[in-house]
């Protein structure tokens, strides 16, 4: 009886995920009448927007990562090494970007960064293109600082920085051989879940008029009838990708072998 | 603490190990909002006002927070109540333990599957020309928008959708609470001769409570700042609070920059309520945790 309620529950329970799953698949695959095929899939690759448009995403993607990267790990190193009383305000401040929704940052950039303000980052392309990279690395801050600082807690820093520093070596040096490595795991999820979120992200982009993958989806998704699922089925298959990724890498952590040197 | 020796504490060379973060968070993060909640309170003049905060009192702007609210609230009630039964039904050792780590792991990306992509397989799947709609329509003659009045460009599709990102979530934070449920407090409780619903009502539920509610407000949040599955779902025509925003940030729809400041901020109020409560009731929860 337990066991029945049960597998009813969950079966009902994941209606919600295979129904739109299998429907979105099933009408890629649809455009061909009649007959399945592939030629939605074949409709959206060949289209020079979407190649642009997927390139400028993921450049976007790789660029936050490196900086988020940056910003990160030196300050999650740094406030567990030498100022644990910080950490509160530091958690808070990741935990912004969950509380204020993504639309009203981008309002406050536009605001305080147009054209006709003290730092005029929406006056030129490229300065767009780096304000929308500050703002994914925000958006991306709850989720990378988490990792970051689990991947920290499960290693001696204050000894090993001890040793780096008895054997003469700079912080650049700490940071770039000695923590950087040891949390790469870490790093890692945290830059498969940035590049999920960074790819397919909407409002950002289109509010700062930005050629995102992110704004052509919806450009096509008002236009077109087939080419919106299969570009949901890619959209879906990345997203995997990122978290399988996560998993493999969390998997393979290596406990570090005694590498000869 | 004499003045030099705070001064000197607040100059250390400890403070540039932190400073780009700071910096980074103050211009990124707290500037942008801080701008919000002043622009919300500043008149046309410059001057400080209530104007734009009282302004909001329109049957429109009303209409847009409340729709707001009501599909936050639904698709985190029914978000709540179906991760949480999937959860008990994978957890509790009514199903084979093999099917745990697929559903976190698929929990995992299925919660992270917003946005335009997740609009367009509701569509494809529950539109006026989606895979269910027609088979209804074909196998069984049903209209599914005449029979039920069920529309997916409405607030009950929105909700219907929004479900698909609310339930994993759910899920990804509620095993860990019912995995605190003790082996031991369950056998107490049949030893006094507790039936099982006895114990879930008497015993699991209470421990749990802080638990649901605080992600309840969290889910709620989650859904109250969406954008694009609803953008792409209903159009720029959809009256909800984000949407609005959006399109008073494209264009000035309000005819006024101060309200649209104030309708921004209202939004910062609703989801730092929500999340608050949030942060308060898993504070409590951990007690039980340990």
């Amino acid at each position: 009886m337990k066991r029945f309620a049960a597998w009813t529950a969950f079966l009902l329970g994941s209606l919600i995920f295979i129904l739109p799953l299998f429907g979105m698949t099933e009408f890629s695959l649809s455009m061909r009448r009649g007959e399945y095929s592939f030629d939605a899939y074949a409709s959206v690759l060949a289209d020079p927007q979407f190649r642009e448009t997927f390139t400028y995403s993921v450049v976007m993607a790789l660029f936050t990562i490196v900086f988020g990267i940056l910003l990160v790990v030196p300050t999650a190193y740094w406030v567990r090494l030498k100022m644990p009383g910080l950490r509160p305000v530091v958690e808070f401040i990741t935990l912004m970007p969950l509380v204020i929704p993504a639309i009203v940052i981008v309002f406050g950039y536009i605001r305080l960064y147009n054209t006709s303000s003290w730092l005029p980052l929406t006056g030129s392309a490229m300065g767009t293109n780096i304000l929308l990279m500050f703002g994914y690395t925000a958006l991306a801050l709850p989720y990378m600082y988490r990792a970051v600082d689990t991947g920290l807690r499960s290693i001696d820093i204050a000894t090993l920085t001890e040793a780096a520093q008895s054997l003469g070596a700079g912080w650049t040096t700490i940071f770039a051989r000695v923590i950087l490595p040891n949390v790469f795991v870490a790093v890692l999820s945290g830059a498969f879940l940035t590049f999920a979120i960074v790819i397919g992200e909407f409002t950002l982009a289109a509010l700062l008029n930005r050629p995102a993958f992110g704004p052509y989806l919806q450009l096509v998704g008002a236009n077109k009838a087939y080419e919106p699922s299969a570009l949901a089925v890619i959209s879906f298959a990345i997203t995997w990708l990122c978290m399988g990724l996560i998993q493999i890498v969390a998997r393979l952590a290596p406990k570090p072998p005694a590498q000869p040197h | 603490m004499s003045q030099t020796s705070t001064l000197g504490r607040w100059l250390s060379p400890q403070w540039f190990g932190v400073a780009p973060f700071f910096l980074f968070a103050f211009l990124f993060l707290i500037l942008p909002a801080l701008a919000i909640v002043i622009g919300a309170f500043r008149g046309a003049d410059g001057g400080f006002t209530f104007d734009n905060i009282v302004g909001l009192n329109t049957p429109t702007i009303r209409n847009a927070y409340w729709v707001s609210i009501r599909v936050s609230f639904w698709s985190a009630l029914l978000g709540c109540t179906i991760g949480f039964a999937m959860a008990a039904a994978a957890t509790m050792g009514a199903m084979p333990r093999f099917i745990r780590s697929p559903l976190l792991t698929f929990s995992g990306v299925a919660s992270n599957f917003a946005g335009l992509p997740l609009a367009f397989a509701f569509i494809a799947t529950i539109g006026p020309a989606g895979l269910i709609t027609v088979w209804l329509r074909t196998e069984f003659g049903i209209n599914l928008r005449g029979a039920t009045g069920f529309n997916l460009f409405s607030t009950t599709g929105l909700i219907v959708t929004y479900l698909f990102f609310q339930v994993p979530l759910m899920i990804l934070i509620i095993t860990p609470a019912l995995d605190g449920l003790r082996r031991e407090w369950r056998e107490a409780a049949e030893i006094l001769g507790a039936t099982g619903a006895q114990y879930w009502r008497m015993v699991a539920f209470p421990i749990l409570l802080p638990s649901l509610m605080g992600t309840f407000a969290l889910l709620f949040a989650n859904a109250f700042g969406a954008v694009a599955t609803a953008f792409a779902l209903a159009g720029p025509q959809l009256n909800i609070a984000p949407i609005l925003l959006f399109s008073q940030i494209r264009g000035d729809v309000l005819g006024s920059p101060g309200l649209g400041y104030a309708l921004a901020f209202g939004m910062i109020v609703i989801t730092g309520l929500a999340n608050a409560l949030y942060l308060w009731l898993r504070a409590r929860t951990e007690r039980w945790q340990k």
